[in-house]
């Protein structure tokens, strides 16, 4: 067991701040409020993005807050405090702050056993991702699409228990799902056996204090943070005070060899291979790829999706299949080559999620300063609320983005380098030899942090 | 006695190398020369996309532009220039600063307007080397560690 800090035993005001059911809907109301203007913003405002509300304060503001500094450092928090399914959620329950007694209200109905898993929020942000050039920058676009997350989320409230859209269906969710299992942070159990002991398990079911687990997660046998939505719900109805939130080493989550599963390895490759895609056509010096990421016509973007999808899900996929099946050949392990594969696919994640890093910091510093403008006047109307609408494109430091960017990878690719030894180690006992079975999934590695080097600096 | 030594220095190494990539100095080796080159800017990306020229140059860009307004922004050396179509500006600087360094449009000129870039590359563009140096002193780091270590784990 590595070292964890009780933090709710360290700071008991925090305990009762995080106990309180006013906690996670304050929160949600302001997130809802901003959420609300992008959406009204988006469909109403501007068809200019830099303008817009919606563009500038989700796509680069909400954004950047959120891979850069809550995933990483905070996990799931904005789960937390998202508002897309606040109100199917208020509906379910039948109101915001009290836990209102008896069932929640909804058809009831069992979510299909086959979409238990991150294939749908997989398939949904490839999806999404090949519009990425179209949503990015039309504000009517990001309206409607952040309109049907709300409906799509409510929806499925009336339909099914719980939180069905964060766990199987919200695209944003699977990865920071994902990259959770990097952060610092978790809520856990103070003692397993308490929870085994427990034969209520109030924290399923709910009882007074607050509702059952939402993300239908027991967290007695919670070992990572993926599916943990960090609603504290459990913190509030568990009448053993037996749940908290630990500080821990970052990533540990990845060497928890026994919940490695196919869906979240393809996620982690996935996302490395979207970040990567992402730099070249949108920070890229070639237009014409922009130009049919944009669909100009419509046999260029179908030309388009078809070299994203076939990157995304043939060959990286296939590269480092590749590199899997040498390591298995070189250690002549006896394991199936699914399971290596599976494996080792979350040595990406740390690479991962400084790639997005590193991607984010190339154009939040430089387009950030939109924000100053378009606070005061947030649907491009030529509004000036608090005196700064006529404030200019300045770009932020610049020249330190690129300094920035190389820091975030060599984090990345030292960790992930870090990770495919030791998930190796797991499966050879010989040190040296499990250095050995780990070199080609470090190669590949080595080779995709070399590519976004290039693309940044060379 | 020595063997001790022999492996502090071991993992001394991957450190002084990192040390020396980042701070040794470099001398451009390539005479410094006045340079011309036309820059045009369309919806959305600029012609050409590229520029490579030598540290010390002494650059002169002809900016002009083909449809809408576009401006002309270049990270590093703070030059900002607006560009309306059919009028040629004129910008000179000297390339002092190596790296890589993009130019943007700066004037909102349409949907893809944040990502209308070029690339402008001052060789012998060092920062790239060093950041390269440094990564390989990095994984070499890793490599000698994880091997000397990596034993005790688990």
């Amino acid at each position: 067991m590595t070292t964890r800090i009780d933090l709710l035993a360290a700071a008991p005001r925090l305990k009762v701040a995080l106990k309180s059911r006013l906690f996670q809907p304050a929160l949600q109301i302001v997130t809802l409020f901003g959420f609300t203007l992008a959406i009204l913003t988006g469909i109403f405002g501007t068809p200019t993005g830099s303008r817009n509300f919606g563009i500038v304060f989700v796509w680069i503001v909400w954004w950047a807050l959120l891979i850069i500094i809550i995933v990483p450092l905070l996990g799931r928090a904005w789960c937390m405090v998202c508002p897309i399914p606040a109100p199917g959620e208020w509906l379910q329950r039948r109101g915001i702050v009290r836990r209102t007694p008896g069932q929640l209200r909804s058809r009831h109905h069992r979510w299909p056993r086959r979409l238990k898993n991150m294939w749908l929020q997989i398939l949904g942000f490839l999806t999404l991702a090949s519009f990425s050039a179209i949503i990015l920058t039309r504000p009517q676009i990001t309206g409607w699409l952040l309109l049907g997350f709300v409906l799509a989320a409510v929806g499925l409230s009336l339909a099914y228990d719980n939180r069905v859209f964060c766990r199987y269906v919200c695209p944003v969710g699977g990865f920071i799902g994902l990259y959770s299992m990097m952060a610092p942070i978790e809520l856990r159990t103070r003692d397993c056996k308490t929870c085994t002991d427990h034969r209520k398990k109030d924290c399923v079911t709910g009882n007074a204090q607050g509702y059952g687990c939402p993300w239908m997660v027991f967290p007695g046998k919670l070992q990572r943070n993926t599916y943990c939505g960090l609603c504290l719900e459990c913190l509030k109805t568990c009448p053993k005070d037996n749940i908290t939130l630990n500080l821990r080493p970052v990533g540990s989550d990845l060497f928890v060899m026994g919940e490695h599963r196919l869906d979240e390895a393809f996620k982690a490759l996935i996302m490395l291979a979207c970040a990567l895609l992402y730099s070249v056509v949108l920070l890229g010096p070639w237009g014409w790829l922009k130009q049919w990421a944009n669909m100009d016509t419509f046999a260029h973007w179908g030309l388009y999706v078809i070299a994203f999808w076939s990157v995304n899900l043939l060959l990286l996929p296939g590269i480092f299949g590749g590199a899997v099946s040498l390591s298995r050949r070189l250690a002549r392990l006896q394991i199936s080559f699914r399971q290596l594969f599976v494996d080792y696919a979350y040595a990406l994640v740390p690479l991962g999620l400084a790639a997005w890093i590193a991607f984010s910091l190339s154009f939040v510093f430089v387009n950030g300063s939109y924000a100053v403008s378009i606070i005061s006047d947030p649907f491009g109307w030529g509004w000036n609320l608090f005196g700064t609408a006529n404030q200019p494109w300045t770009p932020i430091l610049p020249g330190v983005v690129s300094f920035l960017q190389v820091g975030a990878l060599m984090f990345g690719l030292l960790y992930a380098l870090n990770t495919a030894y030791r998930i190796a180690r797991h499966h050879v006992q010989d040190h040296q030899l499990a250095l050995r079975a780990a070199l080609p999934t470090m190669c590949f590695l080595v080779g995709i942090t070399l590519s976004f080097l290039w693309l940044y600096l060379a | 006695m020595k063997n001790r030594l022999r492996r502090k220095l071991l993992y001394l190494a991957p450190f002084a190398v990192a040390a020396i990539v980042i701070f040794i100095p470099t001398a451009n080796t390539q005479p410094p020369t006045i340079r011309h080159i036309n820059l045009n800017a369309t919806q959305f990306d600029y012609t050409p996309g590229r520029i490579e020229v030598n540290q010390g140059d002494e650059i002169i860009l002809s900016l002009t532009s083909t449809d809408v307004v576009h401006g002309f922004y270049l990270d590093g050396y703070g030059i900002e220039q607006r560009l309306e179509p059919g009028i040629t500006r004129e910008v000179r600087f000297s390339a002092v600063q190596p790296g890589k360094f993009r130019y943007r449009c700066s004037v909102s000129c349409g949907p893809l307007h944040p990502f209308m870039i070029g690339e402008l590359v001052v060789n012998s563009n060092l920062p790239f080397w060093r950041a390269l140096g440094l990564l390989v002193s990095g994984i070499a780091g890793t490599l000698v560690y994880l091997w000397h270590f990596g034993g005790n784990e688990q």
